[in-house]
């Protein structure tokens, strides 16, 4: 089967050495450059499968443009939110800010979803509540039973979190002001009772006897680079 | 972004630890085909994406497996259960081409600039080490595509 790839990290191709390769310089999770930018991703997808039409290989080819700048979070146009945004909850524990902040931010989830005529949402089945409300019970109480039968409590709390960091996101991403990655991550991570919640919830996972929570103590919630500032600040309490 | 040279130096270190741990192969095989007008082309993605109701991936077995994308699945119908915390998401969440290119493939068929589009596409979560335990659902996938008269197949990071 003749293949062609994107490559992200050319070090990893090199040594891998796959038949045809397209090494681009975009951020991790995006192979294809930006959102909304039809014709630079043609282009990226063009140079990938242009590489089948050579004669002998392996060959790892350079593309040479990078990723144009992202308006990720343009306020959509036509589009108004009816409420202000208030900052994060202050009163009561980070259980129930969190829950707060959830049911805060719906106005502009619904928002969200409505502008990109999607979600991606719906990897857990619960609503957004039940969904806050599952994570809130991991604060303050012993694990609640998994949502679905056949998950671990890791598995279970893992596809939880980045469910609700998704709405997070999403929901960020519309309001005014034009919010890239890295500053919703900034903002996800230090300016939001979830960011907080996580971070607890890590500081549990690792406490705990429950094998299925050992990744989320160590690598699957929090990503690294937010780790890394992380190192300099004491565990929350909860 | 991905120059290393352009990383925090943990970050860059951590990207290069992984290079000793990757396989090297014996083989190299060569596959010609026809031009790219005359191609059915598929893409088999590690980003972790499944429609909505799918089983999600996660660790052990769950993120082995593939699934399968139909070729009229719409942006609407794709989730993503990546185990991995540290890669972008807000490109996906915003617009499903950024990783799983389906419409500017379908818009390079319809210019004729590639044959067709085949009728399934696939995806992996791509965080098992070492990568050698994909091979038997590599294979599998392989026979799986050729029955689908595919010929070129766009393998797609995240």
């Amino acid at each position: 089967m003749a293949t062609t790839q994107v490559s992200l990290v050319r070090e990893h191709t090199e040594a891998l050495a796959p038949p045809r390769a397209l090494w681009v310089p975009f951020m991790l999770g995006r192979p294809f450059g930006v959102p909304h930018d039809a014709a630079f991703q043609r282009d990226v997808l063009l140079a990938a499968l242009r590489l089948l039409e050579r004669d002998g290989g392996p060959v790892i080819e350079d593309y040479p443009h990078d990723a144009p700048h992202d308006d990720l979070g343009a306020e959509p146009e036509g589009l108004a939110c009816p409420v202000s945004f208030p900052g994060r909850p202050s009163q009561g524990t980070l259980a129930e800010q969190l829950v707060a902040e959830v049911a805060q931010l719906a106005v502009w989830h619904d928002l969200a979803a409505r502008h990109r005529g999607r979600t991606t949402l719906g990897v857990t089945g619960l609503e957004i509540d039940a969904l806050a409300g599952y994570l809130a019970s991991w604060l303050t109480e012993p694990p609640p039973a998994p949502f679905r039968t056949g998950l671990s409590n890791g598995a279970a709390l893992k596809l939880a979190c980045d469910e609700l960091k998704a709405y997070y996101y999403e929901a960020k991403s519309v309001q005014p002001g034009r919010h890239g990655s890295a500053a919703i991550q900034g903002w996800f991570w230090h300016d939001t009772a979830a960011g907080q919640a996580f971070v607890a919830l890590r500081e549990k996972a690792a406490c705990s006897a429950d094998p299925s929570l050992k990744p989320l103590a160590v690598q699957s919630l929090v990503p690294r680079a937010v780790e890394m500032n992380l190192k300099t600040v004491p565990p929350a309490s909860t | 972004m991905v120059r290393l040279a352009d990383l925090p130096g943990w970050e860059r270190e951590n990207l290069l630890k992984r290079v000793p741990t990757l396989p090297r192969f014996d083989g190299r095989p060569w596959v010609r085909g026809p031009a790219l007008p005359r191609r059915r082309v598929a893409i088999v993605t590690t980003a972790g994406l499944h429609v909505r109701g799918d089983r999600p991936f996660g660790s052990g077995a769950a993120g082995m497996d593939y699934r399968i994308i139909p070729g009229d699945a719409v942006a609407g119908d794709l989730v993503m259960s990546h185990v991995s915390v540290n890669f972008d998401r807000s490109g996906f969440q915003a617009d499903w081409n950024v990783a799983f290119p389906l419409d500017r493939l379908k818009e390079l068929a319809r210019d004729g600039i590639v044959g067709s589009v085949a009728a399934f596409h696939y995806s992996f979560m791509g965080a098992v080490s070492p990568v050698t335990n994909y091979e038997p659902k590599a294979r599998e996938l392989a026979g799986l595509l050729k029955q689908d008269r595919v010929d070129a197949v766009l393998l797609s990071p995240v």
